[in-house]
């Protein structure tokens, strides 16, 4: 039905530990319309899955399967071993959308602070550093009414870098944002990835990836 | 957890209704409108005013709960912010509960303190004061419920505008019955307390039930 393809672009070397996101048979209908699937493919902690493709081939919608926030019609979802429930999910994963989530009236700060109470946050971080470190330091008592796309997109990559969760599921994570902001984001997966977290990332382009081990998801129309 | 999460929720909304003061009035003012023109139509004579008055309040506090209904999820819903409650590791229909006491705290309680005044302004008999509030305290509170449910039903939609007051009256009707019929009773010397216990019956079903019925609406309507 479908022409995805999952192939490794760097050799990781096996482990025994389950793999954090394991995806089996997973198949995403809209109106009888099937929009993916099957799809089958896995990540590792220390591994980010660059899904790739056209417009309108489903990336996002994979992604909101992942998260929890669309039902998917056929196939299973294990995290860390474990067949993902909601409870599991919401500890295990930290979704970045196309919405920023950010109140207008509040300040930065505020937004975050207030995302961090929602989500909870890791230990050692504080919102004020998470927003020095996203290139916002000065910027804690502007109105979130008043940031640019790029620095409200800057602003949820904070919430994501105070998340406790391991996997990250990042919509289109460099829209909107200039190269230093790309660049950022690439640092960040590092870093995310170095401490033993994964990450799932949509594009629809060429953008430099993450200098890290790196799978590829090439999602194609269905026939 | 839960505890935190509801911290934050509280404060944001607490933050948003400060900084915008002038709407967060706006139900209030409205109320407080419908009481003077009744007060001033039916001005001339005192006892026909007495006879409706807890006719009015009541229609008067319901429909300023009516008026900020539409706004109780909606906002939530166009930045994402709902995506966000529903990946949260706190129940969605525990962040339902504390935002519809939210909307009950802002458009209901500032009327519940003003009842007095407001009675004193219809000519109310001081001794079906008491009744009246206990059936305030009690309805206010299944209203803004019930509302939530209806509320997070048409959260999919662009603009709801009346729709919501349609799909809300039937089920306000009946609370308005028993709220406004309590004290009628009260009035003719009758005993309310039996009016009064099935508020209270419905206010606990319904703050078990609307919170989970509003999150699988909001559920469905974001899928």
């Amino acid at each position: 039905m479908n022409g995805a393809r999952a192939f490794r672009a760097a050799t990781p070397e096996q482990t025994t530990a389950p793999p954090l996101l394991a995806v089996r048979g997973l198949r995403f209908a809209r109106n009888e319309q099937p929009v993916f699937g099957p799809l089958d493919f896995a990540v590792d902690a220390g591994e980010a899955l660059l899904v790739q493709g056209d417009n309108g081939v489903g990336k996002t919608t994979l992604l909101r399967v992942l998260a929890g926030l669309l039902r998917a019609d056929k196939g299973d979802i294990d995290l860390d071993g474990r067949r993902a429930s909601a409870t599991l999910r919401a500890h295990a994963i930290a979704y970045l959308g196309h919405l920023p989530a950010l109140k207008a009236d509040l300040t930065a700060l505020e937004n975050l602070r207030f995302l961090c109470g929602l989500h909870g946050r890791r230990r050692a971080q504080v919102p004020e550093t998470a927003m020095a470190i996203v290139g916002l330091a000065g910027y804690e008592d502007t109105l979130a009414r008043q940031l640019s796309a790029g620095q409200k997109k800057r602003l949820s990559l904070a919430r994501l870098w105070l998340s406790p969760a391991p996997l990250w599921l990042l919509d289109e994570p460099y829209a909107n944002l200039d190269l230093e902001g790309i660049n950022l984001v690439n640092r960040m997966v590092q870093a995310h990835l170095r401490e033993g977290g994964a990450a799932l990332l949509t594009t629809h382009g060429a953008y430099a990836a993450p200098p890290v081990r790196t799978r590829m998801l090439v999602m194609e129309r269905p026939a | 957890m839960m505890a935190s999460a509801a911290r934050a929720l509280l404060a944001r909304d607490l933050r948003m209704l400060w900084r915008r003061r002038g709407d967060s009035l706006q139900p209030a003012l409205f109320a407080l409108l419908v009481v003077v023109l009744f007060a001033l139509a039916l001005g001339a004579e005192p006892q026909a005013l007495a006879k409706v008055a807890p006719a009015v309040l009541w229609l008067a506090v319901l429909l300023a709960g009516l008026l900020a209904l539409d706004t109780l999820f909606r906002g939530d819903a166009e930045d994402g912010s709902l995506e966000q409650w529903m990946l949260a590791p706190v129940p969605l229909w525990w962040l339902v509960l504390v935002r519809t006491f939210m909307h009950w705290g802002s458009s209901a309680l500032p009327l519940l303190v003003a009842t007095p005044f407001l009675g004193e302004l219809l000519h109310l008999p001081h001794e079906q004061l008491p009744v009246l509030l206990a059936s305030l305290a009690l309805g206010t509170p299944l209203l803004s419920l019930l509302g939530a449910v209806v509320a997070a039903l048409t959260v999919g939609m662009r603009r709801s505008g009346i729709l919501v007051a349609l799909l809300a009256l039937p089920l306000y009707v009946p609370v308005l019955v028993f709220g406004a019929g309590s004290v009628a009773a009260a009035a003719q010397g009758l005993d309310p307390t039996g009016a009064l216990l099935l508020l209270a019956a419905g206010l606990v079903v319904a703050l078990v039930l609307a919170p989970l019925a509003a999150a699988a609406a909001i559920r469905i309507a974001l899928s």
